[in-house]
């Protein structure tokens, strides 16, 4: 009697959240999938109408295409290798007995808690500038000649900086399960004559490895839509040198009005996720079980 | 023999966690050097030791007018937040407290819908933004930040509120409270330090988020992440300034998060690690 109430009470909570994401996950999808089969120009509607795939082939054909998807890769890729095996490194030197750690932590964790643009205007003017940025200083002051990171390495430039803003989050992960390995175990091994290689290797690793997995993973989620810190520091150029697919359908759709090609984009986008998307719902849904 | 070197290693291990520390840190920490430097300073090559000037300070404000950003950022982080709480409350209480098969399934489906890029949906939105009026507008962009953090919201909840024991709850139900004395006097108390968690997380996420808040806004509703953005086409040397502007942005936000440490590990992992 009571649990039939405290049921449809239950289902009267959740509805508000269940119906508010329906919506906001359906209804701008089903229009970004409409479109992506329409010409759709606001600039110059003559010749909007149904065009099948031909927006996807458009978009396919378009050399920026291609490139977009690849620098996207580069990114997710290189700043996870970067990230994952500094944050391991960093998790393993913090966990260390060291005099002031609470302190320490506070500088590691900050950038994570600095706004994309910010992250992005501060490497692009104070340390990469290629007149007065410091890296520009420390090359002088070895009588080299200073990078020009944007205008020559602009996609590692932009993989430096989010690598940057994310090293943070990965450190702290793996920190937090670095200590909740139990200290028995270790000194265990230790007396068993275990050196710190093949201690890491046996004990230490596959310790941290779900914590790793849950890294990679939402990691990935959120490098796969860099949009910030390419619009505030390369605008995707030169060329189309670092621009990445979120950011190409941003220019198609808000700078070119080509909003069929943009959808097909978008659509594209979301495939991608989606592929993610998989491993992370596995994942996290095993955790769940536990 | 490990323990036999404790105060040697002890010595180095703090050398190389302070190096590293510090480098991380050190764009930082240039920048708030750099905002008390005047612009003349600011690009006479590396320098530690600022003359201490606020004038950049002064500037920002009196130029372009920081404050207004700033309040739109406080009100667009925290209303959302506001906002995602009220909604997200109720479910994740009912899905912590009355699980049934479906719990599961429907927590997995709302953690699925953060993973869409942003920018697959950009147009539809920027054209609901614009035939509703909503371009550029406060409620607009808050209903927005609330849409996206809200599963996280939930889940938040749910972790922390699934680690409430529910014999305590049944006690109470024993006892003949009504459910919603049961939610004032019970749960509420206990539920508080999680609410609050999610709360300073959420705040910080919206805060910070520069997407939506850079595209669907100019003016009237600009917070912060549009405000530093448009510094981006650079008109001469502003060094200074930007580090002032920068230093304003952030700083709030970087001391709610020093607190909030745990609660990150947390949250955004889904409650997987802890």
């Amino acid at each position: 009697m009571a649990t039939q109430q405290t049921r449809s009470l239950a289902r009267f909570m959740m509805a508000p959240s269940v119906i508010l994401l329906f919506i906001w996950m359906i209804v701008p999808l089903a229009f970004t999938l409409w479109f992506s089969f329409q010409q759709y120009n606001p600039l110059n509607p003559i010749r909007d109408g149904f065009v099948g795939f031909s927006n996807y082939a458009l978009f396919y054909s378009n050399p920026a295409f291609l490139q977009s998807i690849l620098n996207t890769l580069a990114i997710v890729v290189s700043v996870l290798v970067i990230t994952v095996i500094g944050g391991i490194l960093l998790a393993l030197l913090l966990d260390q007995p060291i005099w002031g750690q609470g302190f320490v932590r506070i500088l590691v964790i900050s950038p994570f808690f600095v706004m994309p643009p910010v992250a992005a205007l501060v490497w692009k003017n104070m340390i990469m500038h290629p007149q007065y940025g410091v890296f520009a200083d420390i090359a002088r002051f070895f009588g080299a000649n200073p990078i020009d990171w944007f205008g020559q390495h602009p996609l590692t430039a932009v993989i430096l900086i989010v690598a940057w803003q994310w090293l943070p989050f990965a450190t702290l992960i793996l920190l937090t399960s670095l200590q909740s390995l139990d200290t028995e175990q270790k000194e265990a091994a230790e007396m068993d004559g275990a050196g710190f290689l093949s201690r890491f290797w046996y004990l230490t690793l596959p310790h941290m490895s779900r914590a790793i997995t849950v890294v990679i993973l939402i990691q990935t989620i959120f490098l796969l839509s860099i949009y910030a810190e390419i619009l505030v520091t390369t605008n995707g150029g030169p060329g189309y040198a670092s621009t990445n697919l979120p950011f190409l359908v941003y220019q198609k759709a808000l700078l070119e009005f080509k909003i069929g090609q943009a959808s097909a984009g978008g659509v594209i986008a979301v495939i991608l996720a989606n592929i993610v998307a998989f491993f992370v719902m596995r994942a996290v849904g095993k955790n769940l079980d536990k | 023999m490990a323990r036999a070197v404790t105060t040697q290693h002890k010595t180095i291990a703090t050398a190389a966690a302070w190096i590293v520390a510090l480098l991380i840190f050190f764009p930082i920490l240039y920048t708030i050097i750099t905002s008390f430097k005047s612009e003349q300073e600011a690009i006479q090559g590396f320098a530690l030791i600022p003359s201490g000037t606020t004038e950049s300070y002064a500037e920002v404000q009196a130029q372009s007018g920081y404050f207004k950003f700033f309040l739109n950022s406080v009100i667009l982080s925290v209303g959302s937040t506001v906002l995602a709480l009220l909604i997200a409350v109720p479910a994740a209480w009912s899905m912590a407290f009355s699980p049934t098969k479906r719990t599961k399934d429907i927590l997995m489906w709302m953690l699925s819908t953060k993973m869409m890029p942003a920018v697959a949906v950009l147009f539809p939105i920027y054209l609901i933004f614009r035939d509703g009026g909503l371009l550029d507008s406060r409620i607009g962009l808050t209903v927005m930040l609330m849409l996206i953090n809200l599963p996280i919201v939930v889940w938040m909840l749910y972790t922390y509120f699934r680690e409430i024991p529910g014999e305590i709850l049944e006690a109470a139900r024993m006892d003949g409270a009504s459910l919603w004395n049961e939610i004032i006097y019970v749960l509420t108390p206990m539920a508080v330090p999680g609410i609050a968690s999610t709360m300073l997380l959420n705040i910080i996420l919206a805060w910070n988020e520069a997407f939506w808040t850079i595209r669907l806004t100019t003016t009237d509703a600009a917070p912060l992440t549009a405000f530093i953005s448009s510094f981006s086409s650079p008109q001469g040397l502003f060094w200074a300034k930007l580090s002032a502007a920068s230093t304003l942005a952030i700083a709030p936000i970087l001391i709610m998060g020093w607190f909030s440490q745990k609660q990150l590990v947390r949250g955004l992992t889904f409650g997987a690690v802890k």
